[in-house]
C-alpha cells in the first residue's frame, strides 16, 4: 500500500511539478478560456442576427416579403443546415487547413470556427425563445405605435432571454468542452498540454485524470454562476 | 418514481461492474492450458534458450505476442498493399515472436496510445520507433536499442533556413504530436530547444507538412524516413543536409512484466548478434538510397 502511494506521488510529481509542468496546464486552460469567450461572443452575435432574420421572415407569413429578406432568410437556413450537418472537427480542419491555410493566428482560427459553429445552435435557441413569446405582445406593441425593432429590443428579447437561459448555459458548457477539439489545428489548449506531457513522460493517468478534474471544476463553476443569474432574473416572477 | 429510478440505476451499475469483472477473468482460464501447449510445441523448432524463455513469460493472450504500433511510420511500420502490416519493426517483432515460440499479432493504434496500451496490459510490446529518454524510463521498460532514428528538418525550397542553427531565429517549427522532435524543439532555450512558443504540434506528420506548404510553419522536424516520403510526394520541399538529432529506437514493455522484458531483450540481442536485425534494416532503408 505504501509503495502504491509512493508511486502515485512520483507520478503526480512527474506530471505536474517537475519542469514546472503546472504552467503548461495553466496556459492551456487560458487558451481554452480565450477560445470559449471569443467563440461565445461571435456565436451570440451571429445567433441573434440569424434568429431575428428567420423569425421576421416566418412571422410575416402571407404578406409580401421583400426580396432582401427572402434572400437573407435562405442564407440563414443554409448556414444552420451546413453547420449543424457537419462535424465540429471537420469544420475545424477545413478552417485550419483549407480556408486559413497560411494563418499563424491559431487562436483566431479556433475562435472563428467555434464561434461560427456555436452561432448556428445559438440561433435556434434564440429563435425558440422569440417564438415562445405570445405574438399578441408584438401586435400590442405595434398597435401602440412602437416600431418593430423597439418591440423586439424592449419587450420580446428580454422575456425570451429569460426563457432560454438554461439552454444558452448548456451551449456555453458545450462550447467550453468543445475547445478540446482545437488540438487538431495545432493549438495548445488544456487537452493538448496533457497530451504533450503524456508523450514526454509516457504516463497517461495523472495528466488525463488531472485535466478531466480541471474541466469538471470549471463547468461546475459555470453551472453555479448560471444558476445565480437565473435566480436573479426570476426574482420578479410570480410562479 | 424517483426511488424506482435510483433502484434501476443501481441495478444497471451493479450489472456493468459484473460485466467488467467477467471479461477480465474469462481469458485467464484458457491461458493456463494453452501455455503448456506452446511450451510443448516449442522444442520441435526452437533453440533451447528460447524454449526456456517461453516457459515463464506471460503475454496478454496465450501463445500470441501483441505488438502495439502506429502503422503510419514508414519504413518502420506501415500497412502493406494487401492490407497486412510490414516494415522494420514488424519484421523484427516477427523474428522475436518466433524465437519465443509465439505468434505475432499487430495492434494498430494512434501513436499516443501505443505506450498506454502496454502499460494497461492490452498489448505485450510497444514497437513504433520509440526513442528512449530518461523520463520515459520511469514509466516503461525499454529493451536494447535495435535501430537508429534520425530527425531531419524539412523546409520549402528557397527557405532562408540552411542549417539547424537557423531554426533559432524566431521561426515557427512544425512537429508531430508526441514525437521526440516535439520534445526537443519545445524544450526551453537553455536546454537546447526553441521554447513552446516556437513550436506547433500536429496530430500527424502529414498535417505538419500541410501546414508547412501553407506557410503556417517555417520548417518541420520529423524522422528521416517519413520525411523522405513526404518530400517525394510534395514538390517544392527539401530536407536539409544537416541532421537535427540522432537517437536510438527500442521496444517498450510494461514495468510489471519482467519475464517478458528479459525474454524479448534476450531474443533481440541474439538477433542483433547474428546480423538478422541489420539485414532487415538494410532491406528497408539502405536499399532505398
Amino acid at each position: 500500500m505504501g509503495t502504491l502511494f509512493q508511486d502515485l506521488a512520483a507520478q503526480f510529481n512527474q506530471a505536474f511539478i517537475e519542469a514546472d509542468r503546472w504552467q503548461r496546464y495553466l496556459s492551456g486552460i487560458g487558451i481554452s478560456f480565450t477560445v470559449t469567450l471569443g467563440a461565445l461572443i461571435i456565436g451570440i452575435i451571429l445567433g441573434v442576427l440569424v434568429a431575428i432574420i428567420r423569425t421576421l421572415h416566418d412571422q410575416q407569413k402571407g404578406t409580401d416579403h421583400s426580396v432582401l429578406l427572402s434572400v437573407a432568410n435562405k442564407f440563414c437556413e443554409f448556414y444552420t443546415t451546413v453547420i449543424r450537418g457537419t462535424p465540429m472537427m471537420v469544420q475545424l480542419l477545413i478552417m485550419g487547413f483549407v480556408i486559413f491555410k497560411s494563418s499563424r493566428n491559431l487562436v483566431g482560427v479556433a475562435i472563428l470556427s467555434l464561434g461560427i459553429n456555436s452561432g448556428a445552435y445559438t440561433a435556434e435557441i434564440i429563435r425558440s425563445g422569440i417564438m415562445s413569446i405570445d405574438p399578441g405582445q408584438m401586435e400590442a406593441g405595434r398597435s401602440l405605435g412602437m416600431d418593430y425593432i423597439t418591440v423586439m429590443k424592449d419587450i420580446i428579447i428580454p422575456q425570451a432571454i429569460k426563457n432560454i437561459l438554461p439552454a444558452l448555459g448548456n451551449e456555453l458548457i458545450t462550447l467550453f468542452k468543445d475547445t478540446s477539439l482545437v488540438t487538431v489545428i495545432g493549438l495548445t489548449d488544456l487537452t493538448k498540454a496533457a497530451q504533450q506531457i503524456q508523450a514526454k513522460t509516457y504516463q497517461a493517468f495523472m495528466p488525463y485524470i488531472g485535466i478531466a478534474i480541471m474541466y469538471l471544476v470549471v463547468v461546475m463553476i459555470l453551472t453555479k454562476l448560471l444558476g445565480i443569474l437565473e435566480r436573479r432574473l426570476r426574482e420578479s416572477d410570480r410562479r | 418514481m424517483k426511488k424506482y429510478f435510483a433502484l434501476l440505476l443501481a441495478g444497471v451499475m451493479a450489472l456493468s461492474l459484473a460485466a467488467c469483472g467477467g471479461s477480465s477473468s474469462a481469458p485467464a482460464a484458457p491461458a493456463e492450458t494453452q501455455k503448456e501447449e506452446t511450451a510443448a510445441e516449442a522444442p520441435a523448432e526452437e533453440t533451447p534458450a528460447a524454449e526456456e524463455a517461453a516457459a515463464d513469460i506471460k503475454t496478454v493472450e496465450a501463445g500470441k505476442l501483441h505488438m502495439a504500433t502506429n502503422a503510419a511510420f514508414p519504413p518502420y511500420e506501415m500497412i502493406s498493399d494487401n492490407g497486412g502490416f510490414e516494415g522494420i519493426d514488424v519484421e523484427i517483432a516477427t523474428l522475436i515472436a518466433q524465437k519465443l515460440g509465439l505468434e505475432l499479432v499487430v495492434d494498430d493504434m494512434e501513436f499516443g496510445s501505443v505506450i498506454t496500451s502496454v502499460q494497461g496490459g492490452k498489448s505485450d510490446i510497444a514497437m513504433a520507433g520509440l526513442t528512449v529518454t530518461e523520463e520515459r524510463k520511469q514509466n516503461v521498460d525499454f529493451t536494447e536499442s535495435y535501430a537508429t532514428g534520425v530527425q531531419v528538418i524539412i523546409v520549402p525550397e528557397g527557405s532562408d533556413i540552411q542549417t539547424v542553427d537557423d531554426l533559432a531565429n524566431n521561426k515557427m517549427i512544425g512537429v508531430q504530436d508526441g514525437t521526440t522532435g516535439y520534445i526537443y524543439c519545445s524544450s526551453p532555450v537553455e536546454d537546447g530547444g526553441y521554447g513552446e512558443d516556437h513550436v506547433t504540434s500536429y496530430p500527424n506528420g502529414a498535417m505538419a507538412i500541410e501546414a508547412l506548404k501553407g506557410g503556417k510553419v517555417d520548417a518541420v522536424v520529423i524522422d528521416n524516413e517519413p520525411a523522405k516520403a513526404f518530400v517525394q510526394a510534395n514538390a517544392g520541399l527539401k530536407i536539409l543536409d544537416t541532421e537535427y538529432i540522432v537517437e536510438n529506437y527500442a521496444i517498450g514493455i510494461s514495468k510489471d512484466n519482467n519475464g517478458l522484458r528479459d525474454a524479448v531483450n534476450n531474443a533481440l540481442k541474439e538477433l542483433i548478434a547474428d546480423g538478422s536485425v541489420k539485414l532487415i534494416v538494410d532491406k528497408y532503408i539502405n536499399a532505398e538510397n
